[in-house]
């Protein structure tokens, strides 16, 4: 019997990326919720064995409560991750992907779906990266170079690490990336060691 | 210029750390944005997380060091509960009150009609909800649904709290669910909850948009309880002994600025900002000076103490505060008698770590780990401390007292807090 999947995404391109390559690997997605949606109501109805979940969802929070749930649900639903201890789903999880199963579902049975979630949201961030880069000027470029790699250098992060932080710092200050980059290189140069 | 003694034996100087946007997460924010780090030697940078799932788990993984954290979530992640299995610790509480419980303005109409004196009377309001809980079920109303933030959070105990005091078992008698801050007001004007218990700004907002009444704030249900607190990984805390106390000088430095009143308006339009709590300006300032708006138009209720960020010794991690919250857990069925609650409370909570970040900062700090909890109705002092501190009244809803030095862990409990003999 296949797997009923709800995703829970903001991001309406993401979404139709990752049930096709759900749908090409034979998996039913059975639902898509978003943050505007009765989620408890939704997750009652629909009753998903497994749902994927964008870590930056505010929603993590609501499904991380049905565990408790009893007289809406004869079975918890599980964060992944107690599940299984290898290292793949906190792999998962920095790639930006969460998922809850039901408690008790076979972790073997979930991993391969997981899998082709992080793919997709991988493929995503790159198409997005090019996308934006396409769109920046030779100039602001540079400053990014400049500061993902100050920020490599100084925290010890990966490229991708670097580059992912400043797109959540100009999210969450609603600033263009090149202004962070720019602010970025301005601490750096401000808090260098006087040695 | 700044001073670079002792800035060698930092294990690091580039932190990141988490917060939520809530109002306490107003000491992180002071402490970069009023170079209170800078000053200890350190280069924070502090992410915006979309949820406490995520914080927790990034916390986990160390894509942060460190964040500003529910008083549970140290104590639920070494017992792994929910998500992963990870030893975590805090040496510093961030701030004491600044909860709220806030229902529908329809809700707020009918408590009004079974009890005129639910308007300034905890008790009352919860008893009237007793029985218009008892009228739905005669009627074969579907249940009332109320909301927290977190299922291991103050919200949800304190929420629990405040139905029990009327009488109503919280697992029976309603049903609680979980909603993320920001979409609290969206639930309660489309119906979906009837109530719900947050932070602080976002009961007084939705005062002031007229979509619910504040019945209570956190300091009619345990005066001057802790809030939030800085955690970080077992792991990391050994590995930076020196960096984390660093942190906590910046921190409590943070707390003692936020407490002097001359400097709420610069905070208010620190923390307004779209990229932190994202709420008018002027609502953040009435706050943190205790005026809070709990009805539509009407003048504000005037609480000193909505929100402690040093008085009182409202920074000390208390073992018996721990101990207490694991109380709170227990009653509300999230952890059994497998779990032993003071040697958890006693690996999560790190004083002697608070104690030495005082001491370098020259202030004072409690010398024991535990006090009574709840008892006092009036200020107080304590003397148990390396100079005496001013503390303030503790009283819990319904009077009960929590004394840590009679816990024990194998006592059968109840969903409630009011019916037993202390």
């Amino acid at each position: 019997m296949g797997l009923r999947i709800l995703l829970i995404d903001e991001d309406a391109a993401r979404v139709t990326a990752l049930r096709e390559g759900l749908a090409d690997s034979g998996y039913e997605t059975v639902g898509v919720a978003s943050l505007t949606d009765d989620l408890v109501a939704k997750v009652r109805d629909l009753a998903p064995d497994l749902i994927i979940v964008d870590m930056e969802s505010p929603s993590r929070d609501t499904l991380e409560d049905m565990r408790r749930i009893t007289a809406d649900r004869p079975r918890p639903i599980v964060m992944f991750v107690d599940q299984s201890e290898d290292n793949v789903t906190a792999e998962a999880m920095r790639m930006g992907v969460s998922a809850y199963v039901i408690d008790g579902l076979n972790p073997g049975r979930v991993k391969p779906i997981i899998d082709v979630a992080v793919a997709r949201f991988a493929e995503h961030q790159k198409l997005r990266a090019e996308l934006d880069q396409a769109k920046m000027d030779l100039a602001d470029r540079k400053a990014i170079e400049r500061a993902k790699g100050a920020l490599m250098k100084s925290r010890g992060l990966t490229e991708d690490q670097a580059y992912r932080l400043m797109q959540k710092l100009a999210m969450d200050q609603n600033q263009r990336l090149v202004d962070v980059a720019r602010t970025v290189m301005a601490l750096a140069q401000v808090l260098k060691p006087e040695r | 210029m700044l001073v670079q003694i002792g800035f060698d034996s930092l294990e690091t100087r580039s932190v990141t750390l988490g917060f939520i946007p809530l109002l306490d997460c107003a000491p992180l924010i002071v402490a970069r944005d009023k170079g209170f780090f800078r000053k200890h030697g350190l280069d924070v940078m502090l992410l915006r997380e979309p949820s406490w799932a995520s914080l927790r788990d990034r916390v986990a993984l160390g894509v942060l060091d460190g964040a500003h954290m529910l008083q549970a979530m140290p104590l639920a992640a070494t017992a792994g509960l929910g998500g992963l299995k990870v030893p975590m610790l805090s040496a510093c509480v961030l701030n004491l009150g600044s909860n709220g419980i806030t229902v529908s303005t329809e809700l707020w109409d009918q408590i009004c009609a079974v009890d005129a004196k639910a308007a300034n009377d905890t008790l009352a309001t919860t008893s009237a909800l007793a029985a218009i809980v008892a009228e739905r079920r005669k009627a074969a109303a579907p249940p009332l649904t109320f909301a927290a933030t977190f299922p291991y959070s103050s919200h949800n105990y304190e929420l629990r709290l405040w139905l029990a005091a009327g009488g109503l078992d919280p697992d029976r008698d309603v049903r609680l669910v979980v909603v993320p801050p920001q979409q609290m007001l969206t639930y309660l004007t489309a119906g979906r909850i009837d109530g719900y218990c947050v932070g602080a700004p976002w009961n007084s907002l939705a005062a002031v948009q007229g979509v619910g009444r504040v019945v209570a704030t956190k300091g009619d249900l345990w005066e001057n309880g802790p809030e939030k607190v800085f955690g970080v990984t077992r792991a990391w805390a050994e590995r930076h002994p020196n960096t984390h106390r660093a942190l906590l000088r910046a921190l409590i430095e943070a707390c003692v600025w936020l407490d002097d009143a001359r400097n709420h308006g610069e905070a208010s339009a620190l923390l307004a900002l779209p990229g932190i709590v994202n709420a008018p300006a002027a609502l953040i300032e009435a706050l943190l000076a205790g005026r809070l708006f709990v009805e539509f138009d009407a003048p504000p209720r005037i609480e000193p103490d909505f929100i402690v960020f040093h008085r009182y010794a409202a920074n000390f991690p208390w073992r018996s505060q721990s101990l207490w919250t694991l109380d709170a857990m227990r009653r509300a069925g999230q952890i059994g008698p497998k779990i032993d609650c003071l040697s958890l409370a006693s690996q999560v909570v790190a004083p002697e770590i608070y104690r030495a970040a005082a001491a370098e900062l020259g202030l004072s700090a409690p010398t024991i780990d535990d006090k009574t909890e709840v008892t006092h109705a009036v200020s107080w002092t304590l003397n148990q401390a390396t100079r005496p501190i001013a503390m303030a009244p503790d009283r819990l809803l319904g009077g009960r007292i929590f004394d840590p030095s009679k816990f024990d862990n194998d006592a059968p409990v109840t969903p409630t807090f009011m019916q037993e003999p202390s």
